[in-house]
């Protein structure tokens, strides 16, 4: 008998709430899921619904009220702020919906960023860089500014950006939500092929029904509790 | 490893107007801040290029300077036998008393009085100076009513002129030559024939002594010797120690008045500052955030925006020296207080004031950028992903 994987994520009693003066508004509550390793997961729910709010907390900007919140082997919602970035930095890529390059610096220097918190050198990170721009199909626009690519290209450097140090997960936001429908096809493919080529595990809100069909599982989120479809 | 620089140097280069702007704001700070220094620096090395080391120059004890001292004609001649006044080719002692008294001369623009030094002069005083010599026209004749003027005078006062003719001591005095002083205070002096020039103003004692050392190593012993002499009421000085003391009053009064200057302006400069850097924080928060979610701590935001300020403070230096240097091409008269009489002299500019210059505008930029740099680091990550 086959031995089965630990799921990557395992999320267990999650509640999340904001304060508005002196009321708690709950976002999430009582929260549990597990998502396996090389798994794309779409999480889907009107606005307001708390999706966004629960990918922040997997991704660790976002701390929560209540509950646990495992990566891998380590139990997130127990780090300190900066043990909270120095993980981020080594175990999570991030895409955006409006991609979130920094404008000045060139489609190279974006997806470098992230490895000047490794101790790569400069040659290696050279080689790293290089070698995810390929991935993407933009190794000819490496030095170009985001403000002279596509959004589709832009999209594309964002998550070169995002797996430039191989983290084991992706979350993206929106992905898709700026990009006409063609430019919205390749980043679909583009990380549907991260998921089957690199074994990435992927966590995508949308409200794109056609982005989520690419998606292994869409999980519904209304008024704070996860429902599976 | 960090925020990189050019981050920071790109963003100053995108808002290049609003960088410019403020920069000029605290360029015009470094400028006065600058300009102030380099007019103290061009007091003093005027005044100290006026001296030699070698030489000593003795005043009567307490007198500030040489229009307030006397020294009678007794002391002068016991002092000119001292063992330590060094000889010259011609065996004669390198050793001159001069009298120095003060006139009102008007200047050729604007009619204006003001004092000028008259130095009565031996031959010896030339051979003392070497630095100074006879630019046209010749030497006053001993026993005449002649002088001869520094560059400074005879280019700035009337009557100072070669050929011309300047009333003083009862008694007409013909402009023979110009001397040229390099930028030494004699350019603003006129010079005559001592015995000439007591006579003028009924004077019975010598203003000072200098004299060149025999030895320059033998000053400390002669002045505790000099000074300690019953028979004499002087006090010695290297010449160069005599000049840089005239230069501290007026320094001091340079100082002040610029550093006053300089601190009301950096206020208003280092407020521009603050509202830049605050608008590019927030022009920037999207960014923030996503430096914050990719890992960046909170002190590589801190130090990637004071590094910003740092950079904005540095491009108002260089604009504020920038326009500073060219006051070098400036040259300058005012009241010498330490002995009321006209002193010319240039702003200078030199390495010391380069550095300190520049570290006054990072200064501002580092205090103007810190409370912004704060703010941007203290963001909160989802807040600030949500400003998109």
């Amino acid at each position: 008998m086959a031995e089965s994987t630990p799921p990557i994520v395992r999320i267990r009693n999650l509640s999340k709430g904001y304060r508005r003066g002196t009321q708690v508004i709950p976002v999430l509550t009582g929260i549990n899921v597990d998502i396996d390793q090389g798994e794309f997961v779409a999480l889907m729910g009107p606005s307001g619904s708390g999706k966004s709010t629960l990918l922040n907390l997997i991704a660790g900007i976002d701390t929560a009220d209540e509950g646990s919140i495992t990566i891998g082997e380590v139990e997130i919602t127990h780090l300190s702020e900066g043990e909270l970035a120095r993980w981020r930095a080594g175990n999570v890529g991030f895409i955006f919906q409006f991609y979130n390059l920094i404008p000045v610096l060139t489609a190279f220097e974006n997806v470098e960023l992230p490895l000047l918190l490794t101790p790569l050198k400069r040659r290696e990170r050279r080689e790293h860089v290089e070698a995810v721009l390929s991935v993407v199909g933009l190794a000819d626009r490496m030095e170009h500014y985001p403000s002279q690519l596509s959004g589709g290209q832009q999209q594309r450097v964002a998550i070169a950006r995002a797996i430039v140090t191989d983290p084991e997960i992706l979350v993206a936001d929106e992905p898709t939500g700026d990009l006409d429908r063609a430019s919205a096809e390749e980043i679909l493919q583009l990380m549907d092929r991260l998921v089957h080529e690199f074994g990435k595990t992927v966590i995508m809100v949308t409200h794109d029904p056609r982005a989520a069909e690419k998606a292994h599982l869409i999980r519904h989120l209304e008024k704070g509790e996860l429902s599976v479809s | 490893m960090g925020i990189p620089y050019s981050y920071s140097f790109r963003n100053l280069w995108t808002r290049r107007l609003t960088t410019l702007l403020t920069a000029s704001g605290m360029g015009l700070v470094v400028f006065v801040f600058a300009a102030t220094l380099m007019l103290t620096e061009g007091l003093q090395k005027t005044l100290v290029q006026t001296g030699s080391p070698d030489n000593v120059v003795l005043l009567r004890k307490a007198a500030g300077s040489e229009v307030q001292s006397g020294v009678e004609r007794s002391q002068a001649a016991l002092l000119e036998s001292q063992p330590e006044v060094a000889i010259g080719a011609d065996g004669e002692p390198l050793l001159a008393k001069e009298v120095v008294v003060l006139i009102n001369l008007k200047k050729r623009v604007g009619d204006k009085p003001s004092n000028v030094v008259i130095r009565g002069v031996t031959p010896t005083s030339l051979k003392l100076r070497p630095a100074i010599r006879l630019k046209e026209g010749r030497m006053p004749r001993s026993g005449s009513a002649e002088v001869i003027a520094g560059e400074s005078i005879a280019r700035r006062f009337k009557g100072g002129g070669l050929g011309e003719t300047i009333r003083f001591g009862m008694r007409d005095w013909r402009v023979v030559g110009v001397f040229d002083a390099g930028s030494t205070g004699f350019s603003s002096e006129i010079w005559g024939d001592a015995d000439q020039l007591m006579q003028a103003f009924r004077r019975q004692a010598y203003s000072s002594i200098i004299f060149r050392l025999r030895d320059s190593t033998a000053f400390d012993s002669y002045k505790a010797r000099v000074e300690s002499d019953p028979r004499l009421t002087v006090e010695a000085k290297r010449e160069t120690q005599y000049y840089l003391d005239q230069s501290e009053a007026m320094s001091k009064f340079l100082n002040i008045l610029g550093m006053v200057l300089t601190v009301v302006f950096s206020i208003g400069a280092v407020i521009g500052a603050t509202i830049t850097m605050y608008a590019a924080v927030a022009n920037r928060v999207t960014e923030i955030g996503t430096l914050r979610a990719l890992g960046f701590q909170r002190k590589s935001i801190l130090s990637a925006f004071i590094v910003e300020a740092l950079f904005l403070g540095l491009c108002g230096g260089g604009l504020g020296l920038f326009a500073a240097s060219f006051m070098q091409l400036i040259t300058i008269s005012t009241m010498n207080w330490a002995s009321f009489s006209e002193l010319a002299f240039s702003f200078t500019l030199n390495f010391s004031i380069v550095w300190k210059s520049l570290l006054f505008s990072a200064v501002m930029g580092l205090v103007g950028g810190t409370l912004p740099a704060f703010r941007a680091s203290r963001m909160n990550i989802v807040e600030a992903l949500r400003a998109t």
